[in-house]
């Protein structure tokens, strides 16, 4: 059964994507502000719904896949909201919010009833620390993901001069291109936190500072190829499409990441 | 403007009467632009204009909406409503020095609700020669706040100019009419934003010296963009043309340099080809592949169509922002239902008001009547009542003053709630002429 929480978040997120959609058509400033304002008030309530999930686990909410997911939603819709107010660009919106839509919906009405309770020795607020940040990094690299996925499209459409209605309302350009940059810095920053919060964990739990293990060797490359992707993308024979390009494929690494590895690889990370 | 919109709206036109509304005027669909020059009013001539209807009497208000493609008067008649249309037409010419019958068939006349919708539609850009056009909502706007200024307007002009800002205001934001450009210079310049975002950073150039590139370049500074480099054949014209849009003149042999610096080509130049695929190709490479937007305005086209693959260039012919313009004339076209719609819910409330306000000036003028009735009986009874003291006499006139009020409590409360317009409309025309409260009468 869905709490009363659960289903605020979810009203929040679906009437701030509404709106935003509405606003792509409109593009009318209160609109978009309403938009915005849900959006907040999704990630408030989203902040509650997690805190009480994880009350009840005694844990971050990762040891389950509705968890995890839950998590991440939540940070996307954090990240895309500090880039919206960072850029004042609220038309990528319609494009992100789906996914947190989608995500939240999954996390509140197929996770099994009763959560499951940790019982490892993974808890405490460096864990947490470790656990939300990394977290964190792969939600601003979806954001860049999908950022640059938008400039690919808008970028053919004006080559090809096929111009639909909707293109007018998007972002510029090289609005779009600083957009999935931003992401991508907010994403690197924050990975590389949690890798050294995850090192520092290590040692504590098992008294070394690295395992071996296949999830931290998949990170560091995630890390690489984001580097790459930030030091070419500053470089002008790179700026534009060869750029977004990159983006997306360094994503197909993270998505690696998060399947193959996650289930099939690590001895420990499962669902982060 | 800095004077803000006046927010009391409230009130019934003096009299009570019905509030007939007229407009004569004429626009670009029914006078030419030399017509049209002529009847044309600047700020004080619809100043004065409107000073001299009222002086006159032929209107009690008055607003002169005037762009260059219509003049209008929008009024409220003075004492004979019947005669307004043709006194308004003879101010006109003569306030224009026009001979007489001049205008004859160039100008239009509405009456209530069809001025009223008129209004309407001029200020939604539906009446415009440019589809959904953004200027006229500040032109109407400006007219309105002048006549006001001035103490042209009172309660029906407020009332029908606000209402008016109001509708033009939903229909740019609820529909699609104004969304996307309209003329190929503008289509071109939101490309450019669409493509660099804030053009002031960016860099222009400007290659030939064709009407229709300077004319581009003038939107292009409109939009923040500070830099502008000119290159013509003949280089006094184009130092000519540097000068008149601020511009750096370069000369034609240092092309290929030129064209490393800027953002945004557009070219006008006559003679064909000035663009190849080869040049290009190096001007990229010099500049190290960063975006480049080529508008290529000639005829025959100024730029080799092959230049259009080359990686981060974007190449849009006279064609292409012509093909723009027309899909978006489809697309506002598109939208016009949705604007009537809108209108025809703003003109329904404008009823709703005007109904109210009629009910509100009947009241009163039936409270002043039987007033005035009630003080005759007292003043003729009282004297046949000798008997009766001070005090009596007063009890007698405070009661029949409750009675009266008790009287017109029921229909005062039925005429508030009345919803069905039409219906009370005619019976506030009946209840008018129950009670002899026509103009004619005592």
């Amino acid at each position: 059964m869905t709490s009363f929480l659960d289903n605020l978040v979810l009203a929040f997120y679906v009437a701030s994507l509404g709106l935003h959609i509405w606003y792509l058509y409109t593009d009318s400033r209160f609109i978009g502000r309403l938009g915005t304002f849900c959006l907040a008030g999704g990630v408030v309530s989203h902040y509650f719904a997690l805190l009480s999930r994880a009350h009840a686990m005694n844990s971050v909410p990762y040891q389950d896949f509705y968890g995890s997911l839950s998590l991440f939603a939540w940070l996307l819709a954090v990240t895309y909201l500090g880039i919206e107010r960072f850029h004042r660009q609220r038309s990528v919106a319609p494009f992100v919010l789906p996914f947190v839509v989608a995500f939240v919906a999954i996390s509140t009405f197929l996770a099994p009833e009763t959560a499951a309770v940790a019982h490892t020795k993974a808890h405490g607020p460096l864990f947490a620390l470790h656990v939300t940040i990394t977290i964190l990094g792969y939600a601003a690299f979806a954001l860049s993901f999908v950022v640059s996925l938008l400039y690919l499209a808008q970028n053919r459409w004006l080559r090809d001069r096929r111009l639909g209605s909707v293109i007018w309302r998007f972002p510029a350009l090289e609005v779009l291109e600083r957009m999935s940059r931003s992401s991508v810095i907010v994403g690197v920053a924050a990975l590389s936190i949690g890798m050294v919060l995850g090192f520092v964990w290590a040692h504590r739990l098992l008294g070394q500072y690295v395992t071996g293990d296949p999830k931290e060797i998949i990170s560091l490359v995630v890390l690489l190829v984001y580097a790459i992707y930030l030091r070419l993308s500053r470089q002008t024979a790179w700026r534009g499409a060869r750029a977004c390009r990159l983006c997306v494929a360094s994503f197909f690494v993270v998505i690696f990441s998060y399947t193959v590895v996650n289930f099939y690889l690590s001895s420990y990370h499962r669902f982060f | 403007m800095a004077a803000t919109i006046p927010s009391s709206t409230h009130g019934a036109p003096a009299g009570g009467g019905p509030m007939r509304i007229v407009l004569i005027g004429a626009n670009h669909r029914t006078a030419p632009v030399e017509l049209r020059e002529r009847v044309a009013f600047s700020a004080e001539n619809a100043r004065r204009a409107a000073q001299e209807l009222r002086a006159r009497g032929v209107v009690g208000e008055v607003v002169v909406v005037s762009t260059c493609n219509r003049s209008e008067l929008y009024g409220v008649p003075g004492e004979n409503p019947e005669c307004a249309d043709a006194a308004l037409e003879d101010f006109i010419t003569s306030f224009h020095g026009l001979p007489p019958g001049s205008l004859n068939g160039s100008l239009y006349h509405h009456h209530d609700h069809d001025a009223v919708r008129h209004l309407f539609r001029v200020a939604s850009g539906l009446d415009s020669m440019l589809l959904g056009e953004a200027e006229i909502l500040g032109q109407v706007r400006q007219a309105y706040m002048l006549a006001f200024e001035n103490g042209a307007t009172g309660p029906v002009l407020n009332r029908l100019f606000q209402s008016a800002l109001e509708v033009g205001k939903r229909v740019r934001t609820e529909t699609q009419i104004g969304a996307r450009p309209m003329s190929a210079a503008f289509a071109a310049v939101k490309l450019a934003e669409q493509i660099f975002g804030r053009l002031r950073d960016h860099r222009g150039l400007i290659l030939g010296a064709g009407a229709m590139g300077e004319q581009l370049v003038e939107h292009l500074r409109d939009r923040g963009m500070n830099s502008i480099y000119v290159a013509n054949r003949s280089r006094e014209r184009g130092e000519e043309l540097a000068r008149r849009v601020s511009g750096e003149a370069f000369a034609w042999d240092d092309l290929p340099h030129a064209l490393e610096l800027p953002d945004i080509v557009v070219t006008c130049a006559a003679g064909g080809q000035v663009l190849s695929r080869s040049l290009m190709e190096r001007a990229m490479q010099s500049r190290g592949d960063r975006a480049m937007f080529v508008i290529d305005l000639g005829v025959p086209r100024n730029v080799e169509a092959s230049v259009a693959d080359l990686y981060n260039v974007y190449l849009y012919t006279m064609d292409n922002l012509a093909d723009i313009v027309k899909q978006n004339r489809h697309a506002r076209e598109k939208e016009i239902p949705r604007a009537e719609a809108l209108i025809s819910e703003q003109l329904e409330k404008f009823k709703v008001w005007q109904a109210s306000a009629r009910s509100v000036a009947l009241l009163a003028e039936l409270r002043d009547k039987l007033q005035h009735n009630r003080e005759e009986f007292l003043r003729k009874h009282m004297d046949e009542m000798e008997h009766l003291t001070p005090e009596d006499r007063e009890r007698v006139a405070r009661l029949t003053a409750e009675l009266l009020d008790s009287i017109l409590e029921l229909p005062a409360s039925r005429l508030r709630e009345e919803k069905e317009l039409r219906r009370k409309l005619e019976e506030i025309e009946a209840v008018r002429h129950l009670f002899g409260l026509e103009k004619n009468q005592p």
